[in-house]
């Protein structure tokens, strides 16, 4: 059941979103990647004060069946961590878009963001990968 | 004769099968199953010698019970376990073949199951023998020069091999070089042992036949490569024809090439991976050679290498000097040591009691019959289920889940309903690169109505996945448990039992 | 040939629906070059009865009496409920637990082992059995690099660890890593003032017997301190896992990962392998623990079950980035240590390990009193070194007896020094026939 894509973000090849909130941008994993895991049971995040790189890994999710590194949409420091994650990974099955935000930054250079999709070439790109 | 059924198994029928809570629930303070001699020497106090700090009293919440309790413990406990004795297993990649009851027998001879590691050689001829003999055996088999047989299991058999690489490269090149490629079908613990010694695991794609082609390998080939890790027949089950060429390729550039020899049961005696250009490759004595799989293990994974590897083999190996058998620790250029002491020697009496009985007739029998018994349930099996790959294949065959998409119906769903047939499920999900896959391998020594009987829980399987995919989708709901949460196990990990223990029974 | 079912009537029937002739006909996906022309050069087949007493006679040629050794494998009693229950075929030929529905025997074993791995160990989580100590404690000291998140790549040995444990460690950590071996003083014990020199902040663990290989309990509390001062972790390794009937728990003394060997509990000595490695670790550090885990769940209805869990750290998934290469642990082994286990019992196993220090005891003491004094003043349980005569082992074998090691090998500066083992199959009398002829 393809779940509609939000249209307010914008989205890598390795299925992380970004959305801008203010200064901030807000980091997590997108429905179909949560889907593609199973049921995720632990993630793995960069501390506070962490420097991001676009494209490098900041982190790991993990399922039952399978554990997949968490690649940054846009370089950055770290400002904020969802440690809720930690006890309640479930959350990134059940809201990923919402509750189960994982990291926001302050970016270093707003333009990386041009070279992601939006959600109409995000929602493509899926459908192609089914 | 074949249109039936044969046996009507009914799987699940319970009556006096027991569920059982842990040991440490059913104790009782007080109780015992030790029966131990009297010391016979002076009742000394440990803490004359030993600081008081250092020492313990019985240990809290070690548990107490009669031995009549214990056994029943455990008899129930196993009556809850399926095994190869019980049932058909058409475990891809794993050669889930019958585990012969004089392999037992042997093993536990007290001349063996004693015999004390560090003993003096003289003391050991008969066990040094056996090593010896089992040594050549698999050399001759795979077509090697030497092998050893200290590696514990497949996986550190690989390790052995791959070090083995790595110290050949170093001693004639001077660098280990940086890069070792494997094929994407190739079981999981290639790349993870390439990565251990510090290679880059580069993946090469097979073709749309499942097969490695040489014009892949040698646009990889480049003098940074230390091995190409193979496995023949690949996990596919299918044999790669170019193997001699790829070899070539792969000896041009200083290479070696590493083969994972847990296929081997298809080619015993029909073709020798060391005549085909592998340099080093491992066995799965718990495998092709029949030693029993314990639930989970002990298995054993000899190495065996061609001449120019041969000073690099794990040590000490068994030698003969004259008539006397012993263990040669002279070896400059060896890897080392990777375990303790000289190998699984338990499993090395069972794999060369298999060997002796089946000899070399028997071994080539043992591949035709498996190869056999592969083809006629993938000819039974063919006319519902869609095959990964239409080439031939020799001793298992890969097929998916694709023909029941609109049902809903997965290769886990599959799999589970056909534990309420009777049947343990195959491999699934493995190799990778097939979406769904569903990997059976019969064996050669299951009978033509087991795999009438497999294919017609197959067929129902398939017929239930059409008219009533919700109900297949309950499965298994005949064994003791139901599907388990896993998440929950993986997310809130209970590891041990412990007084306060949550999980209620 | 009695395992394989097909008859004649059978093959032509499957050849006929495959729709070949001839079985040859189906390894025609091998090429013809790629073929073995010629059979096996293998013995022919043997009939069970030859089969028997060909193993028979190679099975008579070792000693028939329990040798006075140790060293890594330790010669003790195996009651015959142990291999009974181990000869179940849904015990011994079962598969690996991956369909926990079906195997639910299995993984509650392999839960029960890992309990009785925390208890004996003090530690909180344990794995569901390795190899053998020597490959367990090679991976302690990865697991200990990888904990320190790749800055520290330096480990620190006792040289009064076990050779081959010592041997093993190096070889598996030849890439990349330093191993600094840290000598003993006259006590049999790791020199601390040469460990507080070798430790330092690029160590990441430091690897101590316990006992070690003369047999001497280590002061694991003042080894502890010192690797902690650093930062480093303790890694402590016991060979002879009945002395944790007896000692303190390696958790309880400041032990962040305990390794060992398990053999001592139901299983033979079978000439040193398969053995049963134990690692048992914190809680902290369980996302980097190798090897199988088997953990406690519920199933759809509310039932209690077991199951392998955590299984992304494993090379089935993580592949390339796996915390080991291992696909296998030594289940039967583990089942084997667990009945018995269950069988002595609390006060079973407390009373056993006392009577083989009772035991080693009393042979130190009568061997003294003729010459073949301790080597080392340092506390011991069941193992212990002498200074022997030069023709002791042939002296033993006179006498009609087996075992005794000369370290020599392995230490060329103790000349003199025999290892031995005395545990409850060596009674007073043949304690005393090894004295006679050592005198």
């Amino acid at each position: 059941m393809a779940q509609t894509v939000p249209q307010d973000l914008r989205y890598t090849q390795d299925h992380e979103w970004v959305r801008r909130e203010g200064d901030e941008l807000v980091i997590g994993i997108t429905f179909f990647a949560q889907e593609q895991l199973g049921d995720v049971v632990y993630v793995e995040l960069p501390e506070v004060g962490a420097e991001v790189q676009a494209g490098q890994p900041f982190g790991v999710v993990e399922s039952t069946k399978a554990v997949s590194e968490l690649f940054a949409p846009a370089s950055g420091k770290v400002v904020a961590r969802n440690d809720e994650l930690v006890d309640a990974p479930e959350k990134i099955n059940q809201d990923p878009y919402g509750a189960a935000w994982m990291i926001r930054i302050t970016p270093k250079d707003l333009s990386e963001l041009d070279a992601l999709m939006d959600a109409a070439a995000y929602q493509k790109f899926v459908e192609e990968q089914q | 004769m074949s249109q039936e059924i044969f046996p009507k198994t009914s799987p699940g029928t319970r009556g006096l099968v027991y569920r059982e809570p842990l040991i440490f629930e059913r104790s009782v303070s007080g109780r015992t199953g030790a029966s131990l001699p009297a010391a016979g020497v002076p009742e000394a106090d440990p803490a004359d010698e030993i600081p008081a700090e250092l020492l313990r009293g019985p240990i809290e919440h070690f548990p107490s019970l009669s031995e009549n309790e214990v056994v029943r413990h455990y008899v129930r406990l196993s009556q809850i376990n399926h095994s190869i004795d019980t049932g058909f297993y058409p475990l891809g990649s794993c050669t889930m073949k019958y585990n012969p009851k004089v392999n037992e027998w042997a093993a536990r001879l007290p001349g063996f199951a004693n015999a004390h590691p560090y003993l003096p050689p003289e003391q050991l001829q008969g066990v040094l023998e056996l090593m010896w003999n089992l040594q050549n055996l698999l050399s001759e088999i795979g077509g090697f020069a030497a092998t050893s047989l200290q590696p514990a299991a497949g996986a550190h058999g690989e390790l052995a091999g791959l070090m083995i690489i790595r110290a050949y490269h170093l001693d004639r090149h001077g660098t280990p070089r940086k890069k070792v490629l494997i094929p994407d079908s190739a079981h999981g613990t290639n790349p993870a042992s390439a990565a251990l010694l510090g290679y880059q695991a580069i993946e090469l794609k097979s073709n749309a036949k499942g097969m490695l082609e040489p014009e892949v390998v040698a646009k990889a080939m480049d003098e940074d490569v230390a091995a190409l890790m193979v496995t023949n027949p690949n996990t596919l089950g299918i044999f790669e024809t170019h193997i001699k060429q790829i070899a070539e390729i792969v000896h041009a550039k200083g290479g070696l090439v590493y083969g994972d020899g847990a296929n081997m049961n298809a080619i015993l005696g029909v073709a020798r991976p060391g005549d085909l250009g592998v340099d080093v490759m491992h066995y799965n004595l718990h495998k092709t050679f029949s030693t029993p799989h314990g639930g989970g293990g002990p298995g054993a994974g000899p190495v065996s290498v061609a001449a120019a590897l041969e000073p690099y083999l794990p040590r000490p190996v068994v030698v003969k000097d004259g008539d006397t058998f012993r263990l040669d620790f002279d070896r400059p250029k060896s890897i080392g040591k990777l375990r303790t002491f000289w190998g699984n020697f338990g499993m090395m009496v069972r794999a060369y009691t298999y060997i002796r009985e089946l000899g070399r007739e028997g071994l080539r029998r043992t591949a035709e019959l498996a190869v056999l018994n592969a083809q006629y349930l993938r000819k039974l099996l063919e006319e519902d289920w869609h095959v990964a790959y239409e080439n031939p294949s020799l001793h298992e065959v890969v097929f998916t889940d694709r023909n029941l998409k609109e049902t809903g119906v997965t290769t886990m769903d599959v799999a589970k309903a056909l534990i309420d047939h009777g049947f343990h499920p195959p491999t699934v999900y493995f190799p990778l690169i097939v979406s769904g896959a569903l990997m059976i391998e019969p064996t050669e020594t299951e009978s033509k109505e087991t795999l009438e009987a497999f294919a017609a829980a197959m067929k129902a399987i398939y017929e239930r996945a059409k008219t009533d995919p919700e109900g297949l989708k309950r499965a298994p709901e005949k064994p003791v448990v139901e599907r388990l949460d896993e998440a929950r196990a993986a997310r809130k990990p209970v590891l041990r039992w412990t007084p306060d223990f949550e999980i209620p029974f | 040939m009695r395992y394989h079912p097909h008859t004649p009537e059978e093959i032509r029937e499957m050849l006929e629906k495959i729709g070949v002739s001839r079985i040859e006909a189906l390894f025609s996906p091998i090429p013809e070059e790629c073929r073995l022309d010629r059979p096996l050069a293998v013995p022919e087949a043997l009939d069970e009865r030859s089969l028997m007493e060909h193993l028979e006679e190679l099975a008579a040629k070792q000693p028939k009496v329990p040798p006075f050794l140790g060293g890594g494998a330790y010669p003790h009693h195996v009651p015959p409920a142990v291999d009974q229950l181990l000869l179940r075929s849904e015990l011994y030929t079962a598969y690996t637990p991956y369909q926990p529905e079906v195997s639910q025997g299995t993984l509650q074993i392999t839960f029960e082992f890992q309990t009785y791995v925390t208890l004996l160990t003090g530690l909180e989580i344990s794995n569901a059995s390795m190899y053998d100590g020597a490959t367990a404690a090679a991976e302690a000291a990865l697991m200990a690099v990888r904990l320190s998140r790749g800055e520290r790549a330096k480990v620190v040995v006792s040289r009064a660890l076990h050779p081959e444990y010592r041997d093993v460690l190096q070889t598996y950590l030849a890439v990349g890593f330093e191993v600094v071996e840290v000598g003993f003083g006259p006590d049999g014990r790791t020199d601390l003032e040469a460990l507080r020199g070798a430790v330092d902040e690029k160590t990441a663990a430091v690897l101590v017997g316990y006992p070690n290989f003369f047999g001497v309990i280590e002061d694991l509390r003042a080894v502890a301190q010192v690797a902690h001062e650093k930062g480093a972790l303790l890694v402590s390794c016991t060979t002879e896992a009945l002395a944790l009937g007896l000692l303190q728990g390696p958790g309880a003394l400041g032990a962040d990962i305990a390794v060992g060997e398990m053999q001592s509990f139901g299983n033979g000595l079978n000439f040193g392998g398969p053995g049963l490695g134990f690692f048992a670790t914190r809680e902290a550090y369980l996302r980097q623990l190798p090897g199988r885990i088997c953990g406690a769940t519920v199933d759809r209805s509310g039932r209690r079950g077991f199951v392998l869990t955590l299984s992304t750290r494993e090379q089935h998934i993580r592949r390339e980035r796996a915390t080991s290469n291992i696909c296998t642990n030594h289940g039967l082994n583990a089942a084997a240590a667990t009945i018995h286990l269950s069988l002595l019992g609390r006060e079973g196993l407390h009373a056993l390990a006392l009577l083989n220090y009772r035991r080693a005891r009393y042979a130190r003491e009568r061997l003294a009193e003729v010459g073949c004094a301790p080597l080392f003043s340092g506390p011991v349980f069941n193992e212990f070194v002498i200074r022997a005569p030069k023709d002791a082992p042939e002296r033993i074998q006179r006498a009609g007896l087996a075992g005794g090691l000369q370290i020599d090998c392995y230490y060329p500066e103790l000349v003199d020094g025999l290892l031995l083992c005395v545990t409850e199959l060596h009674d007073r009398k043949r304690i005393d026939a090894l004295v006679q002829a050592l005198a």
